[in-house]
């Protein structure tokens, strides 16, 4: 196992809300290695987004520690993509001028990066559309935009939440496929890999893409159960078929529901 | 010359009402003997406006001049403590009552003391317009920085962006349509504020030449004047629309 990137320990959150407090998360302890893939799934609310803000230093946890490469999290993170649940783009730019909002953000030279964002656009089969405004794009379009904005600066870390969810479901295999070519899943060793943290409520999804899949419970989030997925890569298509893919498929949805030990 | 026909399929129906109402006016007044002094025919006004002997050019560049002052000190006002309120708490704090307060006032009352302090000249008048029509400035630009959804900002903190770029690529963009509809309102109130001053204290402008009319009977020459104004009123509000779909095209209809 690789030293480990992300480490979580016995992470707790509680908002405060003008109802009282809502606990989102409770005892969260999970390490992602660096190069790892892991997704997460688990009930809607129950805390999977609040996770990913954790890691990105954009809310502190209410209890417990947050480490990436290395450091203590207080503020938000350098050198990380992240993909938010709703599309978040910029209504008054164009997709282009969005997808290079992390160059100007972070005060970086523009212009070397324009073949670039081009070049992710066309990947997302966005070509074409660079000069469109947001609301000309459907959902699915204005969610893989996203995508190619939180790759244009290529952050060793990516945190994803539910990126692919606005997608057909044809646009989402291709899209994970082509996610799993950026980490490097076919041309790098593990170590030059990025790290991806995935949400997903696709568990088909998750253990197609992914090397683990953290199963978490209802509020407050727990962590129900870790599961490896030994499925050899470069993953395939064709794999979706198999015996493994079907028994991981079904362990994880028996987690999901409750009913783990039937199967264990 | 597509536009144009599309144009007068949609205000024809306007056109034909104004033009009843026009005819109408002119024979009610031409054989319903209503006195001149009092309603003056339409043919009357025309007169006025083109062959009477007020020096309508000077009158209503002074007024121009002095609604165009009045815009731009409220919504340069108007921004500058919009954006107070919403970058710092303490602003905040401090200047919301005391604008609240100041809008309750009937503005109009004031107007007399500006002639004690500043006299008589355009200045008073452009601040009495501008006082009328800062405020919406005020709070639509607190509320379009303010009101943004999180996520957005979480995007600027994401990729480590400072405070004021996040403040300068997403909350002020994100403010600009609020700005650019509460501008719609102030240019109206703008003219308001204007004339208000003119009837109080003046010696030239369209709301002087009102005044004076109201001694010498000469209605024509009001309706004359009311009708500059609109004009007036009419290119200030049609320039900030323009400006608001130059500057402001992805907001389109959704103010
Ligand atoms: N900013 C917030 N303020 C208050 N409660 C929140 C906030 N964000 C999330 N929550 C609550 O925390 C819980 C977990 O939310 P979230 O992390 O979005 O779940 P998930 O992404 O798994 O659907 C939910 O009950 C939600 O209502
Ligand atoms: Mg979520």
């Amino acid at each position: 196992m690789n030293q480990s990137l992300i480490g979580l320990d016995r992470v707790d959150m509680t908002y405060a809300t003008a109802s009282g407090p809502v606990e989102a998360l409770a005892g969260i302890s999970l390490s992602v290695g660096g190069g790892e893939f892991v997704s997460l799934v688990g009930p809607s609310g129950c805390g999977k987004s609040t996770l990913l803000r954790i890691v990105a230093g954009l809310r502190p946890a209410t209890l417990g520690t947050v480490m990436v490469a290395g450091r203590a999290v207080r503020d938000p993170i350098p050198d990380v993509g992240m993909v938010f649940q709703a599309p978040n783009l910029l209504r008054w730019r164009t997709i282009l001028q969005n997808v290079l909002l992390p160059a100007e953000l972070a005060g970086k030279e523009v212009g070397n990066l324009r073949l670039r964002a081009h070049e992710l656009l066309d990947m997302a089969g966005l070509h074409g559309f660079a000069d469109k405004l947001p609301r000309e794009l459907s959902g699915g379009m204005q969610q893989r935009a996203a995508l190619c904005r939180a790759l244009l600066l290529d952050p060793p870390l990516l945190l994803m939440d539910e990126p692919f969810g606005a997608l057909d479901a044809m646009t989402r295999d291709d899209m994970g496929l082509e996610l799993l070519r950026i980490w490097g899943e076919r041309d790098l060793a593990r170590e030059a890999r990025k790290t991806v943290l995935f949400v997903t409520h696709s568990i088909a999804e998750a253990v197609f893409l992914s090397d683990r899949v953290v199963v978490m419970t209802a509020r407050p989030g727990r962590i129900a159960a870790d599961v490896t997925v030994d499925l050899p890569r470069p993953r395939t298509v064709e794999l979706r078929a198999s015996e493994a893919f079907g028994r991981l498929s079904l362990l994880i949805s028996r987690t999901l529901t409750g009913r783990a030990h039937a199967v264990l | 010359m597509t536009k144009f026909t599309l144009a007068s399929r949609q205000y024809w129906p306007t056109i034909v009402l104004f033009a009843i109402l026009l005819a109408s006016w002119q024979i009610a007044v031409s054989f319903g003997g209503i006195r001149e002094y009092l309603l003056p025919s339409p043919l009357a006004v025309w007169n006025a406006l083109w062959f009477g002997d007020t020096n309508w050019a000077q009158h209503v560049w002074i007024t121009t001049l002095e609604i165009i002052g009045a815009f731009v000190l409220a919504a340069v006002a108007g921004i500058a403590l919009g954006v107070a309120i919403a970058w710092s708490p303490l602003m905040a704090n401090a200047l919301v009552p005391f604008l609240v307060f100041v809008n309750t006032l009937p503005k109009v009352a004031v107007a007399p003391l500006f002639l004690i302090w500043m006299g008589y000249g355009i200045f008073p008048n452009m601040l009495m317009g501008a006082l009328i029509g800062f405020f919406p400035v005020v709070i639509n630009t607190a509320v379009g920085l303010t009101q943004i959804e999180p996520d957005m900002l979480d995007l600027g903190r994401v990729f480590n962006a400072p405070k004021w770029k996040i403040f300068v690529k997403i909350r002020l963009p994100n403010a600009l349509p609020y700005i650019l509809s509460a501008l719609k309102i102030t240019a109206t109130a703008a003219v308001v504020g204007a004339i208000v001053g003119e009837f109080v204290a003046s010696q030239r402008g369209l709301g002087y030449v009102i005044v004076t009319t109201q001694s010498s009977m000469n209605t024509s020459v009001a309706f004359a004047a009311l009708i500059w104004i609109s004009v007036v009123g009419l290119l200030l509000y049609g320039a900030v629309v323009l400006a608001a779909r130059l500057w402001a095209p992805w907001a389109e209809g959704a103010e």
